[in-house]
């Protein structure tokens, strides 16, 4: 054999035991929440609130953390739509190429990627308290909505530059302004990278729990106002699993199994919807 | 041959930051003929064709003075409305570049811009300028398809027919056929030849036959500098500067 041909099977050698430890990972971290989670699992786990003590009776399931959990990562996502987007249309149409405010604001979107999440729970908690508020649903989406915008603004962004500028110079030529071209070209073409970032910011929010510790608190009530405490998931998971009774650890497991399906069933969905939406692509 | 003038370009300088692209320059269009910008790369020529669309003032740092008249107007009067400049020139670029949607919506984007709704009139336009840019017998069974899976040719004249739609008075070409197999820079050349009936048409080319071919009129640049302008076959046969019969003999290029 010569070297190129022995270079070329050593990194797919490479490459294919990457990939196997990835798969493996995965695997293992699927199998223990299952193997783990399922003697708990009944249809008691999604349809009750605790019941027999307070935050973890070994009766009735998690719905209380389940809705809490998708109110609070669906509201924050949708502000964080809100918020990203015109950031980032504004950095991809309205500034100018290598205009200082864009370099900026990328920047600062690097350095608040980078924030873990407990320094924005205390953070939400200062603004909470400066606003009067107590641990509330209000006061998780907040924490949660500035954790997980920098992330949708930096992935969304990473889409929108790849746009070719002689694309976006068609439809001005046609005379189209900025804004049309920014919602008719521009968000068209980069629909699949916003629809993957949504998707990761939404993971990133349902799936915290340091930021919404002090922020949304948490209840075995179902949440029914802004301005109450609300359960999560990954709380409801962290106070299970910190019991020395067995059976709730179960149940740890089984709450952690439901959180891995509602995102699996977010991803799935998103790139069905992604399928749709490609079609007219330029490559 | 007396000629009516299109665009009067008058003392254009253009500074990328302070690199001059285009020093002082000042010719007129002639209406309804092909002016065709020759000259070596980075000369200016793209630069010249995209101030008459107003396309610089995206770039950072770029630094314009003096006039471009379009029917008397001058296009960088504050008071001048950008779409409506835009709206008419028709441009094709170096490489046809699609928008994000059907063949039928790539034509009708810019007369939906423009606030036409009317499905009727949309599919007579669509109709009528696939047929103007000779495109419409290989797509009209399949309008509604991806723009972007038409051959680059095909992209090319529904670019085209994308650009006559807003019913520009000129038509910018950009090294138009630079993209294009022999056979489809052909049809456009016709085209071009055919629509300079109606249109004033400003091409690009390095390549110094097509300008030959297509050229009524012809502005040579180099470096920035406007060396000479006139009409074709002056240019061609008879140059007055030693650079022009130069460069149009392929000593320099
Ligand atoms: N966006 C830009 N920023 C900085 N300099 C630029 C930019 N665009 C063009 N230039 C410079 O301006 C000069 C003229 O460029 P232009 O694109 O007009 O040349 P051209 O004649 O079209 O060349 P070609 O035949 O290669 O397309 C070149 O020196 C080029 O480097
Ligand atoms: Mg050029």
């Amino acid at each position: 054999m010569n070297r190129a041909r022995i270079e070329e099977n050593l990194f797919k050698g490479l490459m294919l035991i990457s990939t196997v430890t990835i798969l493996t990972c995965l695997l293992l971290i699927l199998g223990t929440i299952i193997v783990k989670g399922l003697p708990a699992m009944n249809w008691a786990m999604v349809s009750q609130i605790p019941k027999g003590g307070f935050y973890l009776g070994k009766e009735g399931g998690i719905l209380n953390a389940i809705l809490g959990s998708l109110y609070l990562a669906t509201i924050s996502t949708v502000l964080s739509i809100l918020i990203s987007l015109p950031v980032v249309l504004y950095l991809n149409v309205y500034a100018k190429k290598g205009s200082r405010l864009a370099y900026f604001s990328r920047f600062s979107f690097d350095v608040l990627w980078g924030i873990p999440s407990i320094v924005y729970g205390a953070f939400g908690f200062t603004i909470m308290l400066y606003l009067g508020l107590r641990a509330s649903l209000l006061g998780g989406i907040i924490a949660v909505t500035f954790l997980i915008f920098p992330i949708m603004s930096r992935a969304i962004d990473e889409v929108m530059r790849m746009i070719p500028a002689e694309l976006l110079e068609a439809s001005y030529a046609l005379g189209a302004t900025r804004l049309e071209t920014a919602f008719k070209i521009v968000i068209r073409q980069s629909l699949p990278g916003i629809l993957t970032a949504v998707l990761i910011a939404f993971g990133r929010g349902i799936g915290d729990a340091a930021s919404v510790i002090f922020t949304a608190g948490f209840t075995d009530y179902i949440p029914y106002s802004l301005f109450r405490p609300a359960a999560t998931l990954p709380l409801a998971i962290f106070f299970q699993l910190n019991t020395p009774i067995p059976e709730v650890q179960e149940r740890a497991y089984a709450s952690a199994f439901i959180l891995t399906l509602i995102i699996l069933l977010v991803s799935l969905s998103c790139r069905f919807l992604t399928k749709r939406f490609t079609k007219h692509l330029i490559k | 041959m007396e000629l009516k003038t299109h665009i009067s370009v008058n003392n254009l300088s253009v500074f990328y930051g302070n690199e001059p692209a285009l020093k002082n320059v000042t010719v007129d269009i002639p209406d309804k003929k092909i002016t065709v910008i020759i000259g070596p790369s980075g000369c200016g020529k793209t630069t010249l064709l995209k101030s008459f669309n107003r396309m610089l003032e995206a770039v950072e740092g770029i630094k314009i003075s003096g006039a471009v008249l379009v029917d008397g107007e001058n296009i960088f009067d504050p008071g001048i409305e950008i779409t409506g400049v835009r709206k008419k020139m028709g441009l094709l670029s170096q490489r046809p570049y699609p928008l994000p949607m059907s063949i039928y919506d790539n034509v009708a984007y810019g007369p939906r811009i423009h606030g036409l709704k009317k499905k009727k009139e949309l599919d007579r336009i669509v109709e009528h300028y696939l047929k103007e840019s000779s495109l419409w017998e290989e797509v009209k069974d399949r309008l509604y398809t991806p723009a972007s899976k038409l051959s680059i040719g095909q992209q090319q004249r529904l670019c085209l027919a994308r650009g006559l739609a807003v019913e520009p008075e000129i038509i910018l070409g950009d090294e138009p056929t630079s993209a294009l197999d022999p056979k489809s820079s052909q049809r456009i050349e016709a085209r071009f030849l055919e629509l300079k009936k109606d249109y004033t048409i400003v091409v690009v080319t390095h390549i110094l036959r097509q300008a030959r071919r297509l050229a009524d009129y012809v502005i040579f640049l180099y470096l920035g500098e406007l060396i000479e302008h006139g009409p074709a076959n002056q240019i061609f046969d008879n140059p007055k500067q030693e650079m022009t019969r130069e460069y149009i003999q392929g000593v320099i290029s």
